[in-house]
């Protein structure tokens, strides 16, 4: 039967591919009975499954001990030690014998409940334990047989994936050859879902709340990044009327490609510089042939997510020199390392943060741990010596950080000309304006900085209280909050007074309405994904300054983000109907 | 019948009844043959199983109380207050808590 869910939408397009179900912890197990006669059967197959299970344990204790010390091992023991406790053994015996209840589903439901009652503990350790009893119950329907692990890395056909999560280095090692669209219990918008998947250019919704048991791997499913749907197993009619929408879709790509060497220029003629947000050094290319005006963001993260060990300063070269490269001169912004200690997995550099987005993260994490960022600053230092290179610090907080960073690049600078390394040391040096303290101070900024960028994401996040992957809250998070907007006016205004270049490259320079808004607030810069580059020429080259102008004035009055987003659609629609498709 | 021996003791270390020291209690509870409940707040679970003691959430500075009923329910309490109390001290892996070495420590405890 076709199920049809409601999430938030992240990443814009449709798709319409076959499943494949992630994260075999959201499997329900059907609630089947067998017979009264066959239960002393059920109840055999169910010892000799937690038997495969406890031996397989005792491999891994040994294995693990022998590597990583005893006490890492001891984790392993204490599985063991579930697999035979006596309470949980009794219950699983019950439910067998006397409810005649299928094994699967007895050991799905105890074990389940045992990580639930776990989970619902103030203490965050202990809560964490819940992952000790999702391996064993997983580890006990494997060896019953009632699921397979699947893995993202052996994908050989297109496919929508289904998680409740995703992680970094799950998104980090799919092979993105094949996914195709991307769907997940939980997450919000400017969460890592969704950076990924615009990184990607495909289809993504996020939020969906509890789906997994609703769908299984090989159905037919289509995701509408657009309007936040998930259909899963959707009917004749409902695919008819996608693949429609898909034709439409296709024929706007086209036209819009024909903007591909017009400058990104307004009605009025004021030209506005239009680049690209990239992920991957092999999104550069893509990014130059829609017509971007180089890289205003390349996000370096994923060198460090997409492997099992740091990476070297040479990883760091070869990735930045690809990128260069292929830009053709044009300028790239890199930014240097934005994640947060709780992301680095191969190197826990902070134990137990409460509170991570407030925590050891980014610029932080970095200043903190030279080891970490001197390969790094040397590495772009060095590929500046072959194009156009601009380093962008992130979450800057406090004058001092930048003082710091700009210290540091010094320091390395000198250590290249002392090794006799060909490199290019002045080149351009910004912050990323993302903490409200910065935009309060900005003026402090301006001798000491070359360029600014807004990073809406965090800004709102960091204005309005909200984690904008919580699903709880993720609906407070609103880049076109009015308050964001007066914070992002401050910037426009200390930036043009110092003369300073300032450009939006969160997420909400992407979306076409809030260009619009943007470009009247004074904003002449943006930086988008790949994807979006000619939707947003379009806009830009559809409208004059003044009717932006108009357009800001009207919404910077308005008190509500909701009121702003309506107001935003009705123009876009009465200026740039084209864009809108329904 | 007997009555259960009771007692109340502090966790002190600071990750509380997390999943080693829940091992290493579920160890030394099953070496005794009698029943073993532990509890705070009057929530009492079986102490020889793993699952129930870490759904227990017992963290640092909690007061859990044991309540002991069978043939050895004596050395069987003095042993397992003495192991939350000393805030489970890394074991030895040859020196195994036995039952005839453990008199010691009840003495030394001036239990009972």
């Amino acid at each position: 039967m076709m199920v049809q869910l409601q999430g938030i939408p992240v990443s814009p397009g449709v798709v319409i591919a076959p499943a494949l179900v992630l994260d075999a912890s959201g499997y329900q197990i059907p609630r089947v009975l067998v017979e009264a006669s066959e239960a002393d059967d059920e109840y055999a197959r169910l010892r000799s499954a937690i038997d495969a299970a406890t031996e397989r344990l005792a491999q891994h204790a040994a294995g693990t001990a022998a590597v990583a010390g005893a006490s890492t091992g001891n984790i392993f023991a204490a599985q063991a030690q579930m697999l035979a406790d006596p309470r949980l053994m009794a219950e699983l015996k019950r439910r067998v014998l006397e409810e005649n209840q299928c094994a699967d589903y007895a050991v799905s439901r105890v074990l389940q409940n045992y990580a639930a009652a776990l989970r619902k503990l103030s203490n965050p350790l202990l809560a964490q334990r819940a992952q000790d009893v999702d391996d064993i119950r997983l580890q006990l329907l494997e060896a019953l047989g009632a699921v397979q692990r699947q893995s993202v890395d052996d994908l050989d056909q297109e496919a929508v994936v289904f998680a409740h999560d995703l992680t970094p280095s799950e998104t980090a090692n799919l092979d993105r050859r094949y996914v195709r669209g991307f769907g997940t219990e939980v997450g919000g918008s400017g969460g890592h879902t969704a950076i990924v998947a615009k990184g990607l250019e495909i289809p993504a919704v996020v939020g969906v709340g509890s789906f997994l048991e609703r769908v299984r791997t090989g159905d037919l499913t289509i995701v509408d990044g657009d309007r936040g749907l998930l259909v899963i197993r959707p009917d004749e009619e409902t695919v008819e009327q996608y693949r429609k929408q898909l034709e439409r879709r296709a024929s706007l790509r086209e036209q819009l490609e024909t903007l591909r060497e017009l400058p990104a220029e307004t009605l009025d003629g004021v030209r506005v510089t239009l680049s690209a947000n990239i992920e991957f050094p092999e999104e550069a290319a893509s990014a130059v042939r829609r017509g971007g005006d180089g890289i205003g963001l390349y996000r370096t993260e994923f060198l460090y997510l997409a492997r099992n060990d740091e990476p070297t300063e040479e990883d760091h070269y070869a990735a930045y020199r690809q990128v260069v490269e292929q830009v053709d001169g044009r300028p790239v912004v890199i930014r240097t390392l934005d994640l947060g200690a709780d992301k680095m997995g191969h190197r826990p550099l902070a134990e137990q943060e409460h509170n991570p987005f407030l925590g050891l993260r980014s610029i932080r994490l970095s200043l903190r741990n030279l080891d970490l960022f001197r390969p790094q600053l040397r590495a772009i230092l060095r590929a500046a010596a072959h194009g156009e290179i601009r380093i962008m610090f992130p979450l800057i907080t406090t004058i001092a950080e930048l003082r710091q960073a700009r210290l540091l690049i010094n320091l390395v600078a000198e250590d290249l000309v002392d090794e006799g390394i060909e490199h290019q040391s002045d080149i351009p040096i910004g912050i990323m304006v993302e903490v409200p303290a910065t935009v309060m101070m900005l003026d402090h900024y301006i001798g000491e900085v070359d360029f600014f960028s807004i990073g809406t994401n965090d800004l709102a996040q960091y204005a309005l209280a909200v984690d904008r992957s919580n699903e709880y809250v993720a609906d407070l998070y609103q880049s076109v909050d009015p308050a964001v907007l007066r914070l992002i006016s401050r910037c426009i205004d200390v930036a043009g007074d110092g003369d300073r270049p300032l450009s939006v490259c969160g997420e909400m320079s992407s979306m076409p309405g809030r260009a619009m808004l943007l470009l009247g607030m004074g904003i002449r810069h943006l930086s988008v994904p790949p994807a979006q580059l000619p939707k947003i020429k379009k806009i830009i080259r559809s409208v004059s300054i003044d009717q932006c102008r108009e357009i800001a004035s009207r919404a910077l009055s308005m008190e509500a983000a909701r009121d702003i987003d309506l107001y935003l659609l009705g123009q876009l629609e009465a200026l740039v109907p084209e864009v809108v498709v329904r | 019948m007997t009555t259960p021996l009771v007692r109340t003791v502090t966790v002190v270390n600071p990750e509380g009844v997390h999943l080693r020291p829940a091992d290493q209690l579920v160890r030394l509870a099953s070496q005794f043959e009698s029943n073993i409940l532990i509890g705070k707040n009057s929530e009492m679970v079986d102490a020889k199983s793993i699952l129930s003691l870490m759904t227990l959430g017992a963290e640092q500075g909690c007061d859990l109380q044991i309540e002991v009923e069978g043939s050895d329910a004596e050395l069987a309490i003095a042993k397992v207050a003495d192991l939350i109390s000393s805030g489970f001290p890394p074991e030895d892996s040859d020196a195994e808590p036995s039952a005839d070495g453990s008199v010691d420590a009840v003495s030394q405890d001036g239990s009972v």
